[in-house]
C-alpha cells in the first residue's frame, strides 16, 4: 500500500506542543536555568557551570533527606500493599456490604491533603488530640511535636490512612475479575487457602498491584502537603523528606541556584525509578 | 472409579424456593462405573448447575448424591475425589506445565518420586512432555485446556472426570483432535465420564449414553441411536438431528392417526386419547417422495453438499425433508409418504409407545 505523504498533519500537534510547552517544558527550563547561574535578583545572572550539582551531590543535608525520604517510601509501601491486598481479601464479594465498604474506603481518598495533614495535627496533639490524649493517658510518652520517633510514628499512621484505600481498590477490582471457575479448579486441586492467594489471586493480581506500587511510589517519593502541615518537618529536620527541604532551601534561604539543581536531581531520581519499574513490568508482560 | 447414583434431586438457587424456582427437578441417574456419559440440553436447561451438584461445588436443594452407594451429598469436592474441566482452561499462570500437573499430587502429599512418575506419564499420553519445562501461560488455548484435562488425570484415584463444555474455546480443528484425544482416553483409563456440552455432535461422539435435559428435567436417557431414532419427547426430536425432527399437529380418532387428512401409519400404539395435544413426529431423514400419500408443494430445496433438504407445505403445516445430494427433487406439487417404523405419536409432548 502507497501511504500519502502530508505534512499538514503536523499542524495538528500544535496545540498540544503548545499546552507541554507552556506547562512543562517552559517552567522546566527555567528551572534549568537556575541551576547552572548564581542570582543576585534584578535579572543579574553569572554562570556558575555544575557548581550547585556538585554541591548539592555532596551535602550531608541532600544525603539526609533522601534518606529518610527513601526510608518514609519503603515504610509506608512495606505497610500498604501488604494491608491493602489484606483487606481488599477480607471484603465482601457481593451484598449490600459491597457498596458500604467501597464508600468507607473511598472516604480518606476524597479528603484535600491539607486537611488531612490538619485533621492529623490535631487528633495527635498530645494535650488536646483524641490520639496523642489517649497515648499519654495510658501511659506512653508520646509528643509528636518534640520527639522524632513519635513524629514518624505520626506521618506514617497520617500516610497509611489516606492511602491504604488505593491499594484495597486496585486489589478489590483486580480479586472481582478472577473467574470463580479458578477457586472451583483450586478447591477441587485440594489447594490450601495459602496456595490459592499464592497461585492464583496473587498472579492474577500482579497488574493492578504493579499499578499500586508505582502510584504509591511516585506520590508517597513526592510527598509534601501533609507532612508539612503535620510536623513542617521537624522535630528538627526529622521529618524533613525531599520536597520539605527543597522548599526550604528555595523559599526559605532563597538559594534558588542549589534549590534548581536538587529540584532536577530529584526529577531525575522519579524519572529513574520510574522507568526501571516499568521496564521490569513490560519486560514480564512480553515473556508471558 | 465409581458408579454415580442420583435420587431425586432437585435444586433452586433462591432460599424460599415455588416450583417456579427449581432450576431442576426430580433427576434420577444411575451411572455405571467407567461409562462415558453425556448431559446435553441448550443453555440454561441446569445441566451445569447439575454437573456442579455432581462435583459438590453446589449443595442440592432435595435429594441424594451417591458414588459407589455411600452417601456423598454433604461432601466437598476434595472429599470425593472428582475431577473437573471447566468450560476455558483453568491453569496456574506462574507455575511451568509440570508444576500444574503436579500441583493436585503435592497437594496431597505425595513422595517426589510418585509424583515425577505420574506427570510424565499423563504429559506422554496429552502429548506434552516437549513442554513441560515451558510456563503454562504460554500455552495455546488447546495446550491450556489438556493441562486442565492432565491435571485431573494425574490423580489415580480420582472417582469420575466431569467436562463442562471443554472444547468452548478451542479451534473447530482442534475441536475433533482433542475430542477424539478424550474418547482414547476414556478407553484407556477406564473411569468415569460426564461431559456436559449443548453441542450433539460432541455429545453424541463421545458418550455412550447421553442424557438430554430441558428446562431443568431429565427429558431422555439413552444410546445416540435410541435418541435418534426414537425420541421420547418432541423436544429431544427438535434438539438431536439437523434439521430435527417433523413434529406436526395431528388428530387421534378410534386410534387412527389423521394428518392432512389423510390416515398415517405409525409405530406409536395408541390405547386412549385423553391429551390436551397430540403430534405427529417424524424426521426428515425417513420421508419419501412418492406417487401417492401427503400432497406437498415444494417451497426451497437447500444443497448442503452431502444433503439436499427440502421445504414442503402441505395443509398440515411445513414439513422438511432430508434426502441425498444426488436424488431428483421433484418440483411444484407431489406427495410424500412416512416410514412408518419411525414415525411416532406424540401425546401432550411425550411419545406414545
Amino acid at each position: 500500500m502507497n501511504k500519502t505523504i502530508n505534512q499538514k498533519a503536523w499542524f495538528f500537534v500544535v496545540p498540544v506542543f503548545v499546552l507541554v510547552a507552556f506547562n512543562a517544558a517552559i517552567p522546566l527550563m527555567t528551572v534549568v536555568n537556575y541551576s547552572f547561574q548564581e542570582t543576585f535578583g534584578n535579572n543579574v545572572f553569572a554562570w556558575e557551570g555544575t557548581r550547585w550539582f556538585k554541591q548539592i551531590l555532596l551535602s550531608e543535608r541532600f544525603h539526609d533527606a533522601l534518606g529518610r525520604q527513601i526510608a518514609f517510601t519503603f515504610i509506608i509501601l512495606l505497610i500498604q500493599i501488604p494491608l491493602g491486598i489484606g483487606i481488599a481479601l477480607t471484603m465482601p464479594k457481593k451484598g449490600w456490604g459491597v457498596p458500604v465498604c467501597l464508600i468507607l474506603m473511598s472516604m480518606p481518598l476524597l479528603i484535600p491533603w491539607n486537611v488531612v495533614g490538619a485533621m492529623w495535627n490535631i487528633f495527635a496533639l498530645p494535650d488536646i488530640g483524641f490520639l496523642g490524649y489517649s497515648l499519654n493517658a495510658i501511659g506512653f510518652d508520646f509528643n509528636f511535636t518534640q520527639q522524632p520517633g513519635d513524629a514518624w510514628f505520626t506521618t506514617i499512621l497520617m500516610d497509611v490512612w489516606h492511602w491504604t484505600s488505593l491499594v484495597v481498590l486496585l486489589s478489590y477490582a483486580g480479586l472481582n475479575s478472577i473467574q470463580p471457575a479458578y477457586y472451583q479448579a483450586a478447591e477441587i486441586d485440594g489447594a490450601s487457602r495459602w496456595a490459592t492467594f499464592r497461585y492464583i489471586e496473587l498472579p492474577k493480581m500482579k497488574k493492578v498491584l504493579t499499578l499500586a506500587i508505582l502510584l504509591r511510589f511516585m506520590d508517597s517519593f513526592m510527598i509534601y502537603t501533609e507532612p508539612f502541615v503535620l510536623t513542617g518537618g521537624g522535630p528538627g529536620n526529622a521529618t524533613a523528606f525531599l520536597s520539605i527541604d527543597l522548599v526550604k532551601m528555595a523559599l526559605g534561604q532563597f538559594d534558588l541556584g542549589p534549590a534548581a539543581a536538587m529540584s532536577l536531581i530529584y526529577f531525575f531520581i522519579v524519572l529513574l525509578v520510574c522507568w526501571v519499574f516499568y521496564s521490569l513490568m513490560m519486560k514480564n508482560e512480553v515473556k508471558s | 472409579m465409581a458408579k454415580i447414583t442420583l435420587n431425586n434431586l432437585s435444586h433452586s438457587y433462591v432460599p424460599n424456593y415455588t416450583d417456579a424456582d427449581l432450576v431442576l427437578r426430580d433427576i434420577n441417574i444411575d451411572w455405571k462405573d467407567g461409562g462415558a456419559y453425556a448431559l446435553l440440553g441448550p443453555s440454561g436447561c441446569g445441566k451445569t448447575t447439575l454437573l456442579n451438584i455432581i462435583s459438590g461445588l453446589i449443595k442440592p436443594t432435595k435429594g441424594d448424591i451417591l458414588f459407589n452407594d455411600k452417601n456423598v451429598t454433604s461432601l466437598n469436592p476434595v472429599e470425593r475425589d472428582i475431577a473437573q474441566i471447566f468450560q476455558f482452561p483453568v491453569i496456574y499462570d506462574t507455575m511451568s506445565v509440570y508444576d500444574n500437573l503436579a500441583f493436585p499430587l503435592k497437594n496431597r502429599d505425595l513422595s517426589d518420586t510418585e509424583i515425577d512418575s505420574k506427570v510424565r506419564e499423563i504429559a506422554e499420553m496429552l502429548e506434552l512432555t516437549s513442554t513441560l519445562n515451558n510456563r503454562a501461560s504460554g500455552l495455546t488455548a488447546d495446550g491450556k485446556q489438556k493441562i486442565s484435562l492432565g491435571r485431573g488425570l494425574v490423580r489415580s484415584d480420582v472417582n469420575v472426570i466431569m467436562f463442562d463444555e471443554p472444547l468452548t474455546v478451542i479451534d473447530p480443528h482442534l475441536k475433533w483432535i482433542l475430542r477424539s484425544k478424550l474418547k482414547e482416553l476414556h478407553q484407556k483409563i477406564n473411569r468415569t465420564m460426564i461431559y456436559v456440552t449443548h453441542d450433539q455432535t460432541e455429545a453424541l461422539t463421545f458418550a455412550d449414553q447421553v442424557v438430554v435435559m430441558h428446562e431443568g428435567q431429565i427429558v431422555q436417557t439413552g444410546t445416540p441411536v435410541e435418541l435418534f431414532e426414537k425420541p421420547k419427547h418432541t423436544f429431544v426430536g427438535h434438539f438431536i438431528g439437523s434439521p430435527g425432527m417433523n413434529i406436526l399437529p395431528c388428530q387421534i380418532e378410534n386410534g387412527q392417526i389423521n394428518f392432512a387428512g389423510q390416515e398415517i401409519q405409525s409405530n406409536s400404539n395408541i390405547k386412549k386419547n385423553n391429551f390436551q395435544k397430540t403430534q405427529l413426529g417424524i424426521r426428515p431423514e425417513f420421508i419419501y417422495f412418492s406417487d401417492k400419500g401427503i400432497p406437498v408443494k415444494i417451497k426451497r430445496v437447500s444443497n448442503t453438499g452431502r444433503h439436499k433438504i427440502i421445504d414442503t407445505e402441505c395443509s398440515g403445516g411445513t414439513i422438511k425433508i432430508l434426502s441425498n445430494a444426488s436424488t431428483e427433487i421433484p418440483s411444484g406439487s407431489t406427495h410424500i409418504s412416512f416410514d412408518q417404523k419411525y414415525t411416532y405419536v406424540y401425546g401432550d409432548n411425550w411419545i406414545i409407545e
